[in-house]
């Protein structure tokens, strides 16, 4: 962990932390020029000199942005360099973008107190402080040409990295006065500009990070080369928790190519001249295993064990009026909900070069904490984290998995014993076996119904808490924040009103995955919504109509969904199936407002084809628009893998799958059409990485229940609980 | 043996059973190409032999003889190439980028053969790439794009 | 592994038990030798004048006797039935899921308690040539015994010698689970009494040396016939249509006869002995399944000229006509994409299949991945194409490119789909493949 954060502010609730966030305004992405910029993620040396953390400008007016959110694809490189682009008046054209080293002090979120990026929250975090700092920089730019002129820097104009002097019509470029600039002491409360005068903010400029990503020139951690480095791949036991038994080398280290065989008691690696030199000494390697305590790990029992603690005693997350006492007669409804284990599986898996020497360590990754990552190493190898060293990399996707750093952690374990720099690459099955999941959640629902609308609610959330595992000083009161999220306040004005949490562990470590809480919060009240309204013969969507009276933002994005997706007409007929049913969602969560509408056609024997996805989203002023629709729909594909195919089940305390054959991602070929309707919204900036992700999963499972008449309470879908029977 | 990369003839001595991916990455340090299964079930590995589209991971470098291997850090020298990466940025098709020279290789292949495909050819071509990110929707835009133009 | 085989077998013989008697038994009973085809007279082996056709070949004249031994449990590929998936070799539990119970292999190794380490020559004589255990009880003929009575004692004792130097796995035997009938052991002393002739190999004067050195091969140690013909009603190998195509573990088992249509009639030589050598011909696909295992852990480790012989031999063995389509050309370069028939099929195909396969059928780069003209995706049952597509073919850990499996995260109904587009596509006649036949082919394995 690093170095501990400060309780008082990683105690704020993180629904709490998800409010504020600044304005921006939207727009369209039609034919702007390509921007030359290059998001050099080899290791972008800043140049030039420091204005603050976050801008250095250089003599050839180059101005490298050193920025405080990774890039892991969902665009925050260009936003946050939108951000501070705007403020100091230069052009994307001109900005190099590094990723911050480890460092608490300047780069630690806002949100998470620790330096991490994740949970939607860049833009809610990042965009004041960085506009500051734009702006900060720029004041002492004015200033250091006022000085040179002798006039007052009021007068002075910037623009695209040029100061002018209206009155004389001087002019000097931000480089000719950058190091006079720095030294200056940084002046207070620099006022910000209006966003009537944005650029930049509320545009949709082009990516910079994408030029490069298009012709195979960005650097991932995975692709990192030193000199004289060796690669290396790896098996940790298949039986979670088990030990390294008798090893017989002599086959592997026969194999040509390969240099040496590394034994730990939970793993071996095989480190060659080249991946595949590795791969096949490992394959050669003869392990015995001792299973250890987990040989009898099955995904029934831990179904079981949850279920069961569902029915214990929760912590009160939320109470307004008795509704136990209301719950106890009168027309009653009450259905519990299942999420899996759910993989990350980016497409870069896990991977890490590093060099241990002379007491020291160099660390080549891509990770979304890298504070986490240099603590982690550290202490795995009893040496003072500055003796750490994090090149940062932009990352071939994460969704949480890089929120975690074992791989990090167990790489240098590797490394230690290793002669020079060794590339670390996991094969996929050992990536998705070997990972942190995305933990089981059982959710308890109980409602009454009083002439067409709920009255009394009472929600139990039951998980595995990552925030006591993640970052223990934010698990309060026995609550963790993230798993109620979406639970803990609801649209819906549901009268008297109980949500309990309860905490149930496995041996089975749990990890954030896109979407985070929300995902089994959002699911099983919109799914219980649906289910609800047709046991009382009511339309799903007037149903929670006449319960949204006192939520606005909610009831819009509600009514813009439908008209857009023409609620009230049948799904459109498909080749994969004569059963069809349109199904819809809402949520609040992340700061932001979705409503999606989902068709499906489902055929005899049961298998769910997705035909088309309509989501309507009030988020707040925006940085990008653009950035914004993609987040959108890429979140929609990455929930419709979950709620379709996604699966990770124990047996005998292995993982069953390991591999893209086994472990199903969603394929263009699945990929229906998804269509994003923004709701204009004058509101502060919700977060978007994620919503999509939650918002798809029940939209599509109710419409299953809509084609079929039959609800599926554990995900993924189960096409053999909806097979026609012949 | 002597391989034909993006125009220059480079020579190795790997076994023939290494499979192309390994030899581009590791032996030559041409890193584009990516690794993304090792099972020729996602796509990310995909070079072009002869203007054909084929996943490196499983291509042992000796069954290649003396076709000419295109990466992605060639393919912008071909028409389609070149139409595909265009279209690629100006739609920001990309998001983490590292299923996308994957997808690239195939789109422009696919553009190759069929100058004009609709949404069920564009299926069939790149239904082997997978994207996590899930830039699937604008791989079909894209790729309508590039067509157009 | 004849399980389908063993089912019957015993139904068979719990029907015919009453009424051994009855004449039509007798025509399946007294069924043409092994190679009665073959013109010349057959005589003993003490009598024959050739090389000896038995034993270790010509290339191993000079080695040990252990190495010699270790060859000859190579030419009868005792291990691939001996041993359990990922288990120790030899060391046997490997089960054989049958529909009214599980058949487990017993343990070779020579511990005394759990293995073979208390057995006397003769016991192990009794057991390989006759079916008999040292307590006097049968076999099921899952063990092939009926060939395996053709072998020499003293290739019989190589064998046993081997075993016995093996390390000792102490693994006790797991019981069968059979319900009754057919736990009835003593019915398999009426089958063989009926079928197990017990009399060893006989060379053929006026055949080539290679040809009795590849019947020897083919015929005793190799027992290819206990897959590759078919069986009666008795389930009793139908020798009248010797190599005509059996069943094994749910695997169809081609016809290896020199019928020139669903046969090998027209594979040639070299095409033959690079099947057997290394599990691949060009045109003829990969052996896959129980054959995969045979080629992996017996045939690729034969010499080059007792391959040779068994290729000899076969391509002597009569046709004898299937019933399999001729089969179908290259298929059109471009996929249908509009109006598809099977649009399931389709799109696992072109998401799952296609990057190796190609829509040609052909193989994107590697000729291994053919599939036109490949006799499994020729087949109208297209049990052999669900069976690959289920539980993929090679390993993940060997050097050579491999196909995964998608049993696991695939429903049936998706995978008869694609098992139909692909036969359809590619195949001369469509299969009908539904989801409750995959699920079936599940269960064995
Ligand atoms: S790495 Fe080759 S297809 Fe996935
Ligand atoms: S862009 Fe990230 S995997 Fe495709």
């Amino acid at each position: 962990m690093p170095h501990a954060p400060d309780p008082a502010l990683a105690a704020v609730s993180r629904r709490a932390l998800l409010r504020g966030g600044t304005a921006f305004a939207g727009g369209l992405l039609i034919g702007i020029a390509l921007p030359v910029a290059r998001a050099r993620a080899d290791e972008p040396v800043p140049t030039g000199t420091r204005f603050n953390a976050f801008v250095h400008v250089a003599p050839d007016d180059t101005v490298t942005f050193t920025l405080p959110a990774v890039e892991m694809g969902q665009g925050v490189y260009t936003s946050q360099a939108q951000c501070l682009a705007e403020e100091l008046d230069v052009g994307l054209d001109k900005v190099v973008a590094a990723h911050a080293p480890p460092d608490q002090a300047d780069y630690g979120s806002p949100i998470f107190v620790v330096q991490a990026t994740g949970g939607s929250t860049t833009t809610m975090a990042w965009t004041m402080p960085l506009r500051k700092a734009g702006a900060t920089a720029r004041a002492m730019l004015l200033q250091a040409a006022s000085a040179e002129w002798g006039v007052d820097a009021a007068g002075l104009t910037t623009a695209d990295g040029v100061i002018t002097d209206p009155a004389s019509g001087r002019s000097l470029r931000y480089g000719q006065v950058a190091n006079h600039a720095a030294g200056l002491q940084p002046p207070a409360g620099v006022k910000l500009k209006d966003p009537s005068r944005f650029r930049l903010i509320g545009k949709p400029v082009h990516r910079i990070d994408t030029p490069d990503k298009a012709i195979g020139k960005t650097i991932y951690g995975i692709d990192v080369v030193r000199p004289n480095m060796k690669f290396a791949t790896l098996m940790v036991s298949p039986v979670l928790g088990g030990k390294v038994g008798p090893v017989d080398q002599s086959k592997a280290l026969g194999v040509p190519g390969v240099r040496q065989v590394v034994v730990l008691d939970d793993l071996v690696a095989v480190v060659g001249d080249n991946t595949w030199a590795a791969m096949q000494g490992l394959a050669s390697l003869a392990v015995e295993w001792s299973p250890g305590t987990n040989a009898d790990l099955h995904q029934a029992q831990l179904w079981a064990d949850i279920e069961k603690a569902s029915e214990g005693a929760g912590v009160v997350v939320t109470k307004q009026g008795d509704a136990p006492a209301r719950l106890k007669d009168g027309t009653l409804f009450e259905a519990t909900y299942e999420l899996p284990f759910l993989a990350h599986a980016p497409m870069e898996m896990t991977n890490c070069t590093v060099h241990v020497h002379d007491g020291a360590c160099e660390i080549w990754v891509g990770t979304q904490v890298p504070g986490f990552a240099q603590a982690g190493a550290a202490k795995a190898l009893g040496i003072d984290p500055a003796k750490v060293t994090i090149n940062n990399h932009l990352l071939g996707g994460a969704f949480g998995r890089r929120l975690e750093v074992d791989g990090i952690v167990i790489a240098a374990r590797i490394a230690a014993h290793v002669e020079g720099p060794v590339k670390i690459v996991w094969s996929r099955e050992e990536d998705i076996r070997q990972e942190l999941y995305r933990p089981l959640y059982h959710d308890r629902l109980k409602v009454r119904v009083e002439n067409g609308r709920i009255t009394a609610w009472h929600h139990r959330v039951t998980g595995a808490s990552i925030m006591a595992r993640w970052l223990p000083p934010a698990f309060k009161n026995g609550i963790d924040v993230d798993a109620v999220d979406g639970a803990a306040k609801i649209p819906y004005a549901v009268g008297d009103m109980l949500v309990e949490y309860i905490r149930n562990e496995s041996v089975i470590p749990p990890a954030f995955w896109r979407g985070v809480g929300p995902n089994s919060s959002i699911f099983s009240i919109e799914s219980f919504m649906d289910l609800v309204a047709r046991k009382t013969s009511v339309d799903p969507l007037a149903f929670r109509r006449g319960m949204l009276d006192k939520d606005p933002r909610a009831l819009g994005v509600l009514n813009l969904a439908a008209e857009k997706a023409g609620w009230g007409t049948p799904a459109p007929a498909s080749p994969f199936g004569p059963r069809r049913g349109r199904g819809f969602a809402l949520m609040n969560a992340f700061g932001s407002y979705l409503a999606a509408i989902a068709d499906v056609a489902v055929s005899d024997a049961g298998d769910v084809r997705v035909t088309r996805v309509v989501v309507a989203a009030d988020v707040g002023k925006v940085i990008n628009p653009d950035i914004l629709l993609a987040q959108i729909q890429g979140g929609v594909v990455f929930g419709l893998s979950a709620v379709l195919h996604g699966k990770i089940t124990f047996a005998g305390g292995r993982v069953e799958q390991g591999n893209f054959n086994d472990y199903r991602i969603l394929r263009i070929d699945e990929t229906p059409p998804i269509e994003v309707h923004i709701a204009q919204s004058t509101e502060n900036a919700g977060g978007i990485g994620e919503p999509g992700t939650v918002i798809v999963q029940p939209a599509v499972a109710n419409a299953v229940f809509a084609a079929t008449g039959v609800q599926l309470t554990r995900m993924p879908i189960d096409p053999a609980l909806i097979a026609k029977v012949a | 043996m002597d391989l034909k990369i993006n125009g220059t003839s480079r020579g190795t001595d790997v076994p023939d059973q290494m499979p192309l991916l390994w030899v581009l990455r590791d032996v030559f340090g041409m890193t584009g190409t990516k690794f993304g299964c090792g099972i020729a079930q996602c796509g990310a590995c995909t070079v072009h032999l002869d203007g054909i589209a084929v996943r490196s991971c499983q291509l042992p470098v000796g069954a290649v003889g003396g076709r000419a291997i295109t990466t992605i850090e060639g393919i912008g020298e071909t028409p389609t190439g070149a139409k595909i990466q265009k279209a690629w940025l100006e739609l920001e098709v990309i998001q983490c980028g590292y299923c996308q020279p994957g997808q690239i290789m195939s789109a422009a292949a696919l553009l190759a053969a069929n100058p004009h495909p609709d949404d069920a050819a564009i299926d069939a071509a790149m239904a082997g790439n997978l994207c996590r990110c899930g830039t699937y929707v604008r791989i079909r835009e894209g790729i309508k794009h590039a067509a157009r133009t | 592994m004849r399980i389908k085989s063993i089912v019957l077998t015993l139904a068979g013989i719990v029907i015919v038990a009453g009424a051994v008697a009855a004449g039509v038994a007798g025509w399946m009973v007294f069924q043409p030798g092994p190679y009665a085809f073959a013109t010349g007279t057959p005589v003993t082996l003490a009598a024959y004048k050739g090389p000896s056709p038995t034993g270790a070949p010509v290339e191993l004249a000079k080695a040990d006797a252990a190495a010699r031994g270790a060859y000859i449990v190579r030419m009868a590929d005792c291990e691939a039935c001996h041993t359990a998936k990922g288990g120790v070799p030899f060391a046997g539990g490997r089960a054989f899921v049958l529909p009214f119970g599980t058949i487990y292999t017993p343990n070779l190794t020579p511990d005394p308690q759990t293995g073979i380490g208390k057995w006397t020559d003769a016991d192990f004589l009794n057991a390989v040539h006759r079916g008999v255990a040292p307590d006097g009880s049968r076999y099921y003929p899952a063990f092939p015994y009926p060939s395996y009575t053709l072998l020499t004692d003293d290739d019989v004792l190589a064998i046993k010698a081997y075993l016995f130097a093996l390390k000792p796995v102490k693994q006790a035997n797991k019981p069968n689970t059979f319900a009754f009938p057919y736990d009835q052991r003593w019915l398999m002393t009426i089958w063989a009494v009926l079928f197990d002739p017990n009399h060893r190999f006989r060379p053929v004067e006026g055949q080539s040396a290679a040809w009795n050195r590849g019947a020897y091969l083919v015929e005793a140690a190799g027992h290819c016939g206990e897959c590759h013909t078919p069986r009666n009603l008795m389930q009793a190998l139908d020798r009248r249509r010797k190599f005509a195509g059996g069943v094994a573990e749910g695997w169809n088992a081609y016809n290896i006869s020199a019928d020139t249509v669903s046969g090998i009639g027209d594979w040639s030589v070299e095409e033959l002995t690079a099947y057997l050598s290394t599990g691949h011909a060009k045109g003829h696909g990969v052996a896959s399944g129980p054959m995969r295992e045979a080629v992996a852990l017996s045939l690729s480790r034969l010499t080059k000229s007792d391959i040779a012989a068994i290729v000899t031999y076969l391509r002597t063995v009569p046709a004898s006509a299937g019933d399999l389509p001729k089969l179908a050309g290259p298929a059109p370069a471009t996929p249908r994409v509009a109006g598809i028939e099977n649009p399931v099929g389709q799109r696992m195909f072109e998401g799952n299949c296609l990057s190796c396969h190609a829509w040609t059928g052909a193989g994107t780069v590697r000729e291994d991945a053919q599939l036109t003209g490949v006799r499994a995706v020729n087949d109208p049952s297209a049990a052999n194409v669900v069976q690959m597509i289920l539980g993929g073919g090679g390993k993940p850990d060997t050097p050579h490119p491999y196909m995964p499996g998608f049993g696991y995260a695939y429903s049936d109904a998706e995978i008869a789909a694609v098992a139909n587009y692909v036969t359809a596509r590619f195949g001369s006649t469509p299969s009908h493949v539904t989801p409750t036949d995959v699920a079936n082919l599940r269960r064995q394995n």
